[in-house]
Order: C-alpha cells, then structure tokens, then sequence
C-alpha cells in the first residue's frame, strides 16, 4: 500500500497513516523512479512547480520512455538534492528543454535495467523481450511478468550507458493531453505550499523594513510591542555580511530588517503595529557584486514622475552603441522622412498569489528549509557562505509555488527566515504580508524605447534606430528582429541607477520589447501602405534570404511560420473580419515563437476583448493541455498587465500597497475566447512559460488603436483610454 | 483581548481562546489547522480567503471571531468529503489550476454562486466572480467549468 508520505502532511496525519499502513519497499531505479514489488510505480519532478504545470509534464518524458500506464504513476515534487538531480531551476523556460534528453533517458535506463533483470531472470536474449503499460512480454514463452517484480533485481544493475531513445514519432504519451497530476490535491484545498507548512512548536515571524527606498534602519524601540499577547521576540537581522559577494539572484531591497516573532500570525501582525522604529535615509552603498564588479545603489528618495524625466533626458543623449550596420547616419540624413516614436512602461509588482514564505530551522550547523523557490541551489550556496556551513547541511524541500514569474528566483527571504530561526532557536515560519510583497518587492523594471524610421521618397523603410533604457536597466535586445532585417540599423542603450530593487519578471526585457517594437512596426506599416503581417513577413523573407549582419539571434522561417498560422487562424483579411478592431504582434523570447491577434471593442471606457488567436513555436509539445493553459493565462495575464500594471513611487514610498490600489485583471475582463494553436514540428521543445506572454501587449496596443483612433505609446494603456 | 469562543465549522463546534479581533482566516489557518483557506490580502481584495457563512460567500479575512457567533461557517475542507463536490469535479474536468494558490477560493464563491443561481449566464459568473483574482489567468477555464457544474446539477 502506497502511504501519503506527503512531507506537507502535519505530524499528526502522518502519524495516523503509518500506523494503518506500513512503508512498501521501493527500489531505486535512476533518481527519478522508485518501483515497489508489487508494481507502483513514483517518479520524482526535479524542478520546482510554480503553476507551469512540470510536475505532470516533466513526469511523462520519463514515462514515455518507461513505457508504463501514466495515469498509474504516483508522482511526487523531489526536495532540492545536489547529489540527485542537475538542474533544480525552474526560469527562463529551460524546465523542459534541459529535460528533454535528460529525463527520457532516466526513463529509458531504467527500463533498459528492468529488462536486463527480466532477461537474467528468464534466461532469454533481451533482444526478445518487450514492454507495455509496466509489464515485461517475451512472446515466445508467453511469459510476463510486472515491472515491479523486477525491481529488486533491476536496482542492483548498473544504470547503463549510450541509451537510444524512442523516435518521435513512437511516442504514446507525449503530446497527449494530460490533467495535472495536483488537481485533486488543489481542488480539496490541501496542505501543498510553503504558506500551509506547519510542524509543533513552530514559530511565525514577519519582518519590518523601511516604507521607502532609499532608507534604512537608525532606531527601534520593542518594549511595548514585545508585551503584546503571544509575542516571543523582536530583533534586528542582516541578510548580507558587508563583504559578502553578492551571487546572481542575491538581491533584497533592505539589507537590514527587524524580526517580530510570535505564536500565531495574528500576534505576529498586531504587535508590528506597536514596533517604534526610526528610519533614516541610506547613504550610497557599494557592495561586491557579480562579475568584480561593484553593485552601486544610489541614495535618495526616488519618484515615478522624476524616473519618466530622467528617462526622457538620456533619450536626448548619446548611448552606448550596442550595434550598428550599414550607415544608418547616412540614411536618416538622407530620409525623406522619419517616423519616431517613444514607448515607456512603469515597475510592475510581481503580486504572486501566494504571499512571500519560508519555514526554517536551524539546529547547530543543520538547516532545514521548506518553501517556495525556483533556483534552490543558489540560495542554498547564499545561505551557505552567509552561515559558513557546508552547502550540504542544507536541506530544502519545494513546496509547490503559489506563482513565481521570476520573484521566486530570488531567495533572500529564505535567508532571512534561516537567520531568525537560528536567532531564536526555534523552527518558523517567514510570513510576508501583502503589503511587505508589494511595497518592498523586486519589480520590472521601468523600460523606455524610442524607435526611428528613415523612409525614402517611395515610402521605402531604409534605416531603423533604435535607442532604449530603463530604471535600473535597459531593455534592449540588440541582435533580435527587425535587426538583420535592414541594411542600416543602429541600436543605443543606456541606464539610470537607481535604488529600486528590481529583477526577472515573466520574459523580462521582452515583456517590454514586445510592446514597443511591434506598435512601431504596426504604425509604420500603416505609413507603408502595407497590411502589417505581410509587411513582418517581408522583412523576416529578407532575414532569411540575405540576411544582415551574423548575429541575429533568431530563426526568421520559425517566425514567420507563427505568423501565417496566426493570420490563418484568425482569419486575418478575410472580408467577413473586416470590421473587427484587430491586432496583430509576434516575438520571439526564451527559443521560443508566439505571435498573436487580439479582437476588441471599447465601450464607455471599457475594454472588452472578444477573442484571442494565439499562435505557437515551441517545438514538440509534450503535453497540449498544460501548454493550452499556460497559453491562456499568458494571455489573460499579458492583457492585464497592458492595460492595468503598474507600480508608481512617490518619495521612495509605493503608492500602490494591496489590491485595493494595485489593479490587476478581474473576472469581467479576461477575453470571452483564446484560441491557442501549436505550430506542428519535430523540434526539440524550446520553452513555453513566457514566450506567449509578450506579444500581447503590442496585440492589444494595435487593436486599441483601430478601436479608438489612437496610438498607445505609454503603458499602462487603460489610463489613456480616457 | 484574548476571549473564549465557540464556533461552527464544517458541522462541528469549536471552542477557542483568542483574541476576540482575530479574523476567521488566521483562526482556520493558525488554530485550527485547516490551511484550505489562503491569505492573500488580507484587505477583502483578492478572495483567497472566501469561505461560506450560512452558504454566502464571505471573505475569511474581513470577519473577526467575535461577530460570527454559531452561525455555519463551511470552508473549502468540508465542501464534500471526497473532494467530489459537483464544482471540484468540474474543477478537474476543466484542469482550471495553474498554481492553485487561488483556486480553493475561486471554488468557495462558484459553490456560492450555484447556491444562489443555479443556472448562471456568462454575466452573472462575471460579476459574481470578480472579487477573486488569479495572477496565473485562470479566468477562462473558472468560467467553463462553473458552466459545466452548472448544467450537471
Ligand atoms: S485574503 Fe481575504 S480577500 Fe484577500
Ligand atoms: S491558479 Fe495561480 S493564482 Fe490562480
């Protein structure tokens, strides 16, 4: 009998379950399978779940190659293990594409060690021996048996070498849509993420740090909140030794904080309210970062209205070139006329729905760490140097992840929580509020970019420049479409440093790109006189024929094959679609293609979208039904974030602090139909969790414009309906 | 100040000590274990939280113990026992979930929704379901399935 050994069950269920039922033997085949005697079979998902649905996905590419009934197998989150797995990182789109070999190798190994135990046992050739749905054939003798009753035998076998994997097209399993394996757990509202994890005795704990940027701590008086009912103890914590080279996901907005420590969340948030503290405006600060490199964090209290200013001035100014081909100074003297136009969007707060949260407990140099996390093995290496423990004292168990969107790839609150639990001896739990998520958080940055065209006296597009920059960095992809496209194209960045503690959110820099460059294209097209998918086309014809320049990082044929489908599917031109407010955008990021149409209505103000047509390259899709959503929830995600996202500061202080003044998209406003079409290919999987995420932005600024007349340059887009 | 309560969930009665301003939410999540019920705002903004008092949706975070008295509060944990409430199962058959986080939540309201109107239209499930929000985008999937429950009471 399989238990629940869920590690999130409570101590007391757990209790319960091992008395009813004893723990089956598994046998170990690879570190992803383990096989009990009688047939059940558990694949472990290495990398952490954040709703991207791996925890079904990565599980099938072993099952394909096991060879076994998936609706069978029991599937559960691996803890975080250097010695086990490669790559615990769940970011940049990689989950499938670094798995694909990987796993259906892991698969394939073991079914080849279960085979070379059926063939000693039986005594007959491996050769002559076959698989289904986890049994083992020899059709000769008419012989069978389970997986499981090999397993013994099969896990004392090497785990072999030079493994041939199935061709696609045997494939069973994948591209089958398959439910995600959590469902029912997350239907029933089960203990699944770091928020639920609870042990005896444990403690909670928030942290209180400055309401600005730009500030740290001077003072603090506990007395009174220290005598509120369950309070345990109130102290200061610092994330990072002075000198402590910062690694790449170690950022935190405040390097100092307090610790309130309580019995229940309730205490906890209660005697916050009773905390003094004084804060004091943060001198610059320069700290080791990556590279030999200093990070410089600039003192002062900045301001959303002073970043759009500043913004505007480093427009004017020379940037740093980042390429150029041709003469494209030449070609804008010699223009006949120059469209240009300049794109601007604000921070975006990550608002993951499940709050901020970590367990800890430290005992001696032993940590024990539960929570959510997309790279473990980087906050462990932090904790690790922090602590002067050995990396290998750390255990993490992934809980899943309320949403990541890259908020998640920095672990600092993991930190933080270690810290505290050490200071108070004692297992806790890290709790952020709302408000300490989105008024401290680690946001896109602010983007800026303005887009230059030279046309010549037949409305013949004969340069581009493109110049672009943000808070604290710049979104530019120098080497991405349309470069390679022209003749001439120039591409300047630059930065504005700021204090603001910024980082990876969903497809970062695309997010932005996608906005700016697919409205310009549109508008230029429309200057053409062009249809603006045949006039990407054009261009993306050129990048693939004769293109300019050797770095372009981009497979023009993969782009335009998302391109026709799109405007296949939508039925773009086609005389009955002819009235609809439309737009259409494409982008490629993360290896991956997507481009889109949006159709929509503006009444009294409000955006109502009819239907999105979704068109996708990411290569095999290995399982439709977790893509389709993704898909989906990019789309409905991108189309918020377009017309509501934004994080404004004034004084270094967030105006924006909860929900009640953060707008997200509700309900009401998600679109009455997505369409989502997968292009057909036999390409290795290239990642799907943000490419689809950012065309929609310029989807929606091109259908708003046929809607109202209007061009949109300035995120967020809803603000300028008005 | 720190009272003694006895309240009514999922059909059984509760006797508390705690601050009488606690709200429902840390009550379920930190006393009484059932960790169904999520935080996400603790505003009344988000319905992460929701859960039915006598049948209505109500957001756990906005209620202080002190106000609920024996009245029937149900959460997400004593939907059905199985799990296989109409909605739940619509849930799966629809594979609403991203992350999740959200959706014991969305679940909560849809069953109060039903309770009330049966037989919702496209428009009824937007407003009712506005109050609960999902960064994953979910929205789509929420409403079919709230449809397919709908139709197979
Ligand atoms: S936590 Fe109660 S509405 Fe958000
Ligand atoms: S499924 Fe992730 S917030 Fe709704």
């Amino acid at each position: 009998m399989m238990l629940g050994i869920s590690w999130f069950a409570s101590a007391k269920s757990e209790a319960i379950l091992v008395s009813l039922d004893a723990e089956p033997t598994w046998e170990q085949l690879t570190s992803y399978i383990k096989i009990t005697p009688d047939n059940v079979v558990k694949i472990f998902s290495p990398n952490p779940e954040f709703g991207q649905n791996v925890m079904t996905s990565l599980p099938m590419l072993i099952a394909e190659e096991l060879d076994i009934d998936f609706n069978a197998v029991q599937v559960e989150q691996a803890n975080y293990s250097l010695a086990l797995y490669n790559r615990q990182f769940t970011g940049g789109s990689q989950s499938i594409r670094q798995a694909w070999k990987l796993l259906r190798t892991a698969g394939a190994s073991a079914r080849q060690m279960i085979l070379t135990a059926a063939s000693q046992e039986w005594n007959v050739p491996i050769t002559e021996l076959t698989t289904a749905n986890g049994m083992v054939m020899h059709s000769f003798s008419g012989k069978s048996a389970t997986y499981g009753s090999f397993a013994s035998a099969a896990s004392k076998i090497q785990v072999p070498k030079d493994i041939v994997l199935k061709e696609n097209k045997n494939f069973r399993l994948l591209g089958t849509p398959q439910k995600n394996v959590e469902g029912p757990k997350i239907v029933k509202g089960e203990p699944l993420f770091g928020m639920d994890y609870q042990v005896n005795g444990m403690l909670i704990a928030m942290t209180e740090r400055p309401q600005a940027f730009g500030m740290r701590l001077k003072s603090f008086d506990p007395t009174a909140a220290k005598k509120m009912p369950g309070i345990v103890d109130i102290f200061p914590i610092q994330l990072y030794e002075p000198t402590q080279k910062l690694a790449m996901f170690d950022t935190r907005t405040f390097n100092e904080v307090i610790a309130v420590v309580g019995k229940t969340t309730w205490d906890v948030m209660n005697a916050r309210k009773a905390l003094k503290v004084v804060w004091e405006n943060a001198p610059e600060i320069k700290e080791p970062g990556m590279g030999g490199r200093d990070n410089v964090v600039p003192a002062g209290l900045e301001s959303t209205k002073k970043h759009y200013e500043q913004m505007l001035e480093m427009d004017k100014k020379p940037g740093r070139v980042e390429r150029k081909d041709g003469d494209p100074e030449k070609a804008f003297a010699e223009a006949k006329h120059v469209i240009e136009r300049t794109y601007t969007a604000p921070f975006l707060a990550h608002n993951i729905m499940e709050p901020t949260n970590t367990f800890a407990h430290v005992q001696g140099d032993k940590v024990k760490i539960v929570g959510p996390i997309q790279g473990p093995d980087m906050v462990a290496t932090t904790i690790a140097t922090r602590l002067g423990i050995p990396k290998e004292n750390i255990e993490i168990q992934l809980a899943r992840m309320g949403g990541g969107f890259g908020r998640r790839a920095y672990g600092h609150y993991m930190l933080e929580a270690v810290l505290i639990s050490k200071q108070i001896n004692a297992p806790v739990k890290l709790i952020y509020k709302r408000e300490d998520d989105m008024t401290a958080g680690i946001y896109r940055p602010m983007y800026q970019m303005t887009y230059r065209a030279a046309f010549d006296d037949k409305k013949s597009l004969t340069a581009l420049h493109i110049k672009g920059g943000g808070v604290p960095e710049s979104p530019l992809h120098a080497n991405r479409f349309p470069a390679g496209t022209l003749d001439n194209y120039l591409a300047e960045s630059w930065t504005i440093p700021s204090n603001v503690t910024i980082g990876a959110f969903r497809a970062p820099r695309s997010n932005f790109n996608a906005a700016a460059e697919q409205s310009f294209l549109d508008e230029i097209s429309e200057y053409m006189g062009k249809d603006p998918i045949a006039f990407r086309l054009e261009l993306l014809q050129r990048a693939k024929d004769n293109p300019v320049g050797k770095n372009n990082d981009y497979d023009p044929a993969r782009y335009m094959g998302v391109l026709e489908l799109v405007r296949d599917k939508s039925g773009w031109g086609k005389p009955e679609n002819t009235d609809k407010k439309r737009g259409v955008s494409a982008y490629f990021c993360h290896n991956s293609y997507a481009a889109q149409v949006i159709d929509l209505q503006v009444k009294e103000g409000q955006v109502i979208v009819d239907q999105v047509t979704s068109a996708l390259d990411c290569g095999v899709v290995v399982n439709p039904e977790g893509a389709k959503n993704m898909a989906e929830g990019a789309a409905i995600d991108g189309i918020g974030n377009a017309l509501f996202g934004q994080l404004t500061l004034k004084d270094g202080r967030t105006d924006q602090k909860n929900f009640d003044t953060y707008r997200m998209i509700r309900h009401n406003e998600a679109p009455r139909k997505i369409d989502v079409h997968f292009v057909q290919n036999e390409v290795d999987p290239t990642g799907l969790g943000e490419p689809p995420f950012p065309p929609i932005f310029g989807a929606m600024a091109n259908a708003l414009y046929k809607a109202t007349g209007k061009r949109f340059y300035h995120q967020p887009f809803a603000a300028q309906l008005t | 100040m720190i009272k003694k309560f006895t309240v009514r969930i999922n059909k059984k009665s509760h006797t508390v000590m705690v601050d009488e301003n606690m709200p429902l939410l840390w009550l379920l999540r930190d006393i009484l274990d059932l960790k169904g019920t999520k935080y996400g705002c603790g505003v009344g903004s988000c319905g992460a939280c929701t859960v039915h008092l006598n049948g209505s949706a109500v957001r756990s975070c906005q209620l202080p113990i002190s106000v609920l008295g024996r009245q029937e509060i149900t959460t997400i944990e004593g939907l059905a026992e199985k799990g296989d409430h109409p909605v739940q199962k619509a849930w799966l058959d629809e594979d609403v979930a991203q992350c999740g986080y959200c959706q014991p939540g969305q679940i909560m309201s849809a069953v109060a929704l039903l309770n009330n109107t049966p037989k919702p239209t496209e428009e009824d499930i937007d407003n009712f379901m506005t109050g609960n929000i999902c960064r994953c985008g979910t929205y789509m999937r929420i409403k079919k399935a709230i449809l397919k429950a709908a139709t197979s009471n």
